[in-house]
């Protein structure tokens, strides 16, 4: 399997701290790769990186063959990586069907045809039957299915997920894993994750990288990565396996 | 096209529409002279207020200094027709580019270098300011001493030179009130028109999803701008007189913000119910006090003030959402 995503040697320093020190990695096509790593560890700075919202220091994001980094956030979107926000960011005051009519309008100029994408989306996240509702009145796990829906909205080839279990009931989790899985087997799209939910990420990744003190520690499959001394001490703890 | 733009009407919303559209296309054979001109200011803060809602209603961007392309378009149809004789129709084609351009630099300037917010808003009233000062000392427009328009003989109406009577300027202002409002329709409805919604709600969020919203926000400026220019054409021709301390003061600038403020900022009828709402009553305690025979300078000033703090502290999102749930005829997110 090629490449969709690789990162090589990509730094990232905040004044004297070094938050990613070059990180290097490769998200193959077709696959689900996991970032874990304890808190302050880098995850989400590298994340901003890939999405567009930072610019690295060095190294270089290559997405499908063509170097991304420092791209804007839209130019990133509009090559094929779409992203949900640790804490979530729908547009309050519109309508979930409004919402991901939005990210389907990225590639459709009629906004009917981008309606009816939208709603096709809204049937395979759970969320047809509160279309009309604000966005603003949703649960957490709902808004959170909704920012899904409308990063897949704008037809990415990856989907970067910034901890998007975080704050979900065990049962909420699964749910979410089940239409991860589904979306990567059905339509064989890359998903890049954060998540601190190991349930998660054991349940989906086929590999997995951990990050501590912007370093890269470990990757693998993830039955090694949890067995991984190094990984035991910095982040899961002893009784974690 | 008129199927597309009635399609999500209700029923009952549409005729509420047709009966006002009825109304208002009657009036002239209705009210008096003085109530002509009060609907013709109304119907002017409508239009305006229309304008300035596609900025900040649809895209978040706040304009404090609209008052700067009211003044702009008056101006620059107003010297076109005084020193040059071109009509002022003609005179708007060029009005219309001219305060779209100046809208794009004032946008640019600002997204570009990531003004936002208040500082966009300060930045706006900055602009305004540096026209008002600048056409005040400026001899081509007669400066400080104002322009004149020669003022009509009210005998016959000559519509292409904008001559004429009142019940004149009165179909003029309404057609182009329904003509922006058809306008708006559209762009909300538009692919650009949700760009702009997304931006409004969270910039960041809309860039992630792949929207260029330097470009989008610059959209906003200029559509505003150039549809607001008219507003200054039409004022130019219905008043006969500019001056910069008038048009481009920041209390024109206000007026035309209160009436979309009241009504509800990012509604299509929010704009019109404001401005009926603000300059009706307002006019309406103008008799009320002119009845008791008092003199009360100021007095519109704090009741507009008054009817601001009122829908802010009561009505935070405008008369027109609660009004439109009282008569059945809001659509869209519950």
């Amino acid at each position: 399997m090629t490449a969709l995503l690789a990162l090589e040697a990509v730094s990232k320093r905040f004044r004297g701290l070094v938050a990613v020190d070059h990180v290097s990695f490769a998200v193959p096509q077709g696959s689900i790769f996991a970032v874990i790593g304890p808190n302050g560890a880098g995850k989400t700075t590298l994340f901003s990186m890939i999405a567009g919202a930072l610019a690295p220091d060095d190294g270089a994001i290559i997405f499908a063959g063509a170097a991304i980094q420092g791209l804007p956030a839209d130019a990133v979107c509009r090559r094929g990586v779409a992203r949900t926000f640790q804490t979530v960011r729908p547009f309050p005051a519109l309508s979930v069907e409004d919402n991901v009519t939005i990210g389907a309008l990225l590639h459709r100029r009629d906004v009917g045809a981008a309606r009816q994408h939208a709603r096709m989306l809204l049937r395979r996240l759970d969320l047809f039957e509160k279309r009309d509702r604000r966005a603003s009145t949703l649960t957490l796990p709902d808004r959170k299915r909704l920012e899904v829906a409308r990063a897949l909205a704008t037809e990415p080839q990856l989907l970067l997920l910034d901890e998007v279990m975080a704050g979900l009931r065990p049962t909420e989790t699964d749910r979410m894993v089940a239409i991860l899985r589904a979306l990567n087997r059905e339509s064989g799209l890359t998903i890049l994750l954060i998540e601190h939910v190991m349930r998660a990420v054991m349940a989906l990744a086929s590999r997995v990288l951990v990050l501590d003190h912007g370093v890269a520690i470990a990757e693998g499959a993830p039955e090694e990565v949890v067995r991984d001394p190094a990984v035991v001490q910095s982040y899961l703890g002893a009784d974690a396996i | 096209m008129i199927a597309r733009l009635t399609a999500d009407v209700s029923l009952r919303g549409a005729v509420l529409l047709g009966a006002v559209l009825a109304a208002l296309l009657a009036a002239p054979w209705i009210v008096n002279d003085y109530l002509l001109t009060v609907l013709i200011i109304i119907l002017y803060f409508a239009y305006a207020g229309q304008a300035w809602n596609i900025m900040m209603g649809f895209a978040g961007q706040l304009s404090l200094g609209h008052a700067i392309y009211v003044g702009l378009g008056g101006y620059v149809a107003g010297i076109l027709f005084i020193r040059f004789s071109v009509a002022p129709w003609l005179g708007l084609l060029a009005a219309l580019p001219f305060a779209t351009a100046c809208g794009a630099v004032i946008g640019w300037l600002a997204f570009r270098f990531r003004v936002a917010g208040v500082y966009f808003a300060i930045l706006t009233i900055a602009f305004a300011e540096f026209a008002r000062i600048g056409f005040d000392h400026w001899d081509f427009v007669n400066a400080s001493s104002g322009l004149f328009l020669p003022v009509a003989q009210y005998a016959h109406n000559d519509l292409w030179l904008l001559r004429g009577n009142p019940t004149m300027f009165y179909y003029v202002i309404l057609g182009a009130t329904a003509l922006v409002f058809v306008l708006c329709h559209s762009l909300m409805r538009s692919r650009v028109g949700y760009f702009w919604l997304a931006i409004r709600e969270d910039e960041q969020a809309a860039r992630a999803a792949g929207i260029d919203s330097l470009r989008y926000k610059m959209y906003a400026v200029m559509v505003s701008a150039a549809v607001t220019s008219f507003a200054g054409v039409f004022y130019a021709f219905f008043y006969n007189n500019l001056f910069p301390e008038q048009v481009f003061s920041i209390s024109r600038s206000i007026e035309i913000m209160l009436g979309p403020i009241i009504g509800g900022v990012g509604t299509l009828f929010g704009p019109i119910l404001g401005a009926f709402v603000l300059t009706g009553l307002a006019e309406a305690l103008n008799s009320v006090i002119g009845a008791f025979g008092l003199d009360l300078p100021g007095a519109r000033q704090v009741f507009f003030g008054i009817c601001l703090l009122l829908v802010v502290a009561v009505l935070p999102h405008g008369v027109w959402p609660p009004l439109a749930r009282l008569l059945g005829v809001t659509r869209g997110a519950k």
